[in-house]
């Protein structure tokens, strides 16, 4: 048995700021695993992602993962900076092809079809859709903002069915009650949270299938947090959702799923509920515990 | 059991509050463990004074259930722990509980012994208190100390111990029947002496509960309700 006794050499000095590098060095005992640990598969995949591997000109930043996210489901992506979370999620519609030098290897597929062969990235981009970190509202009046997308997809052509569009997305987006009096006015006139929640109205505007949601609350307050995750509870009903977070307790509190990754490695995928109780891998106990970040 | 590092954190404060929990818990095993010892050894020395110091130290235990259980309470609120983490303030929350139990157990005996040191010497029954009782010591002892370890496999052992002790008290059950019947003016002596055995196999009961928490805290499974074949299969893995 091992008993620990206090080492103060493996402490990682708060002192030295927040670098990455510095306290995962700390960690240095612990290896990764040859395959990821954990469930990274499921029975009835709505994405799958197949031996992925993306380099960004000559450095790798994401090491042969394998991961489904299933129908319906919201998985949690964490991980510290520079974990290759985002990038792997940005991957998912196709958003690193405008970052030169960005080179995707391996198969990632939406319902079985692979997005990187002959699919068109207009429309794989209205199937998956993306929130991110800062609201980014189009310099346009809300009604614009939500119209904006359909009108480009042709999803509608009369008002009426504009007007339906704009209003069950403002609805299921949960900011109709508060929008619906001023929807000519600019959309960057809204609070924070209600400028994310008119992004979160415009991406579900098109009906996509999967969302995809890069920190989508850490510019938000708490209040505008929390109804973002009501609102993330409610749209898993009719979307999948794929969610990267720096918040943990925000990971344990909206997902069903969470991976944990690691220096671009995908180390575990579990049931949350086990992540945040009894995680299988000691990097991921070691993370979420707050022993290096 | 490598994993539990509780001293990793990036915040030294998290260390400390986590460093604290675990010591006064133990500090409070050891009043309570010195409880138990003192309340057999005052009945079987027939010595009030030695049992009103069990009485006393009753107060020591119960306000070391109060506070770690706000100790407990404060970090779960400031840190929201997760992982071995959250499983370590879960246990200690649970542990707290158990050994406030025995405390109070302990009391019950040391006040059996008061009652039998105002009656008249008689040795019946003492043999079973000194055998149970030094078992279920150890027990407590074993189960502080897998605490300490963190040493589920010692855990283990604590849970078969008390298979033993729930036999041993079914034993001298019956022997106490059979003193009852065979002299009837021993009856209300013999009956403390019952209570007082009584408390003993609790004692053991909450030694394993102890045991139980500390297979969760290093092992992440339930190993309430369990028969020791899959208590076994979970401390294994």
């Amino acid at each position: 048995m091992s008993m620990t006794l206090a080492t103060d050499n493996l402490h990682t000095n708060a002192n030295q700021g927040a670098g990455t590098m510095n306290n995962v060095g700390a960690m240095k005992d612990f290896v990764y695993p040859e395959k990821t640990v954990g469930q990274p598969l499921v029975a009835e995949p709505k994405m799958t992602i197949r031996s992925a591997n993306v380099y960004y000109g000559e450095k790798q930043a994401i090491y042969n993962v394998e991961l489904d996210i299933a129908k319906n489901e919201v998985l949690a992506m964490i991980g510290p900076s520079g974990c290759g979370k985002s990038t792997l999620l940005r991957c998912l519609n196709r958003m690193n092809d405008t970052i030169v030098g960005c080179r995707v290897e391996g198969e990632i597929c939406l319902e079985r079809e692979s997005i990187y062969g002959e699919m068109d990235v207009v429309p794989l981009r209205a199937r998956v859709g993306m929130v991110f970190q800062k609201p980014n509202p189009f310099p346009k009046s809300i009604y614009e903002n939500v119209a904006y997308g359909p009108r480009i997809h042709g999803l509608a052509s009369r008002r009426v069915e504009f007007d339906e569009i704009v209003e069950t997305s403002l609805r299921r987006a949960g900011l109709w009650e508060e929008a619906k009096d001023r929807l000519d006015q600019p959309g960057t006139g809204l609070s924070g949270g209600q400028q994310q929640r008119l992004c979160i109205a415009r991406t579900i505007a098109v009906n996509p299938e999967v969302i995809l949601m890069d920190e989508p609350c850490s510019a938000l307050d708490p209040i505008a947090t929390a109804k973002i995750e009501e609102l993330i509870a409610e749209l898993s009903e009719n979307y999948t959702i794929a969610i990267v977070t720096h918040s943990m307790q925000q990971a344990a509190r909206v997902s069903q799923r969470t991976a944990y990754f690691h220096l671009g490695r995908l180390i575990e995928v579990n049931d949350t509920e086990r992540v945040f109780t009894n995680p299988q891998h000691k990097l991921t106990e070691a993370y979420i515990t707050g022993r290096f970040g | 059991m490598d994993n539990l590092n509780f001293d990793q954190h990036i915040s030294r404060q998290f260390n400390a509050d986590l460093e604290e929990l675990r010591a006064h818990l133990l500090q409070m095993g050891g009043v309570v463990e010195q409880q138990l010892l003192d309340a057999i050894q005052s009945l079987e020395s027939a010595d009030s004074d030695l049992a009103q110091k069990v009485l006393t130290a009753e107060v020591q235990s119960n306000n070391f259930e109060i506070s770690i259980d706000e100790e407990c309470t404060r970090i779960l609120a400031r840190r929201q722990p997760a992982a071995s983490d959250l499983r370590m303030v879960l246990a200690v929350a649970k542990i707290v509980r158990d050994l406030e139990r025995i405390g109070d157990e302990s009391a019950k005996i040391a006040k059996m012994a008061i009652i039998l040191s105002e009656q008249d010497n008689s040795p019946r029954g003492y043999m079973e208190i000194r055998h149970i009782g030094s078992h279920v010591c150890n027990m407590v002892r074993d189960s502080l100390t897998a605490f300490a370890r963190y040493d589920a496999a010692l855990a283990l052992e604590v849970a078969r111990e008390d298979k033993e002790v729930d036999r041993e008290y079914g034993t001298a059950m019956r022997e106490m029947i059979t003193f009852m019947m065979e002299d009837p003016r021993t009856i209300s002596r013999v009956l403390n002496i019952l209570w007082a055995l009584r408390s003993l196999e609790r004692i053991g009961d909450h030694a394993r509960n102890i045991a139980e928490q500390v297979i969760y805290l290093v092992k992440g499974k339930d190993a309430r309700h369990m028969s020791l074949p899959e208590m076994e299969k979970i401390v294994q893995e």
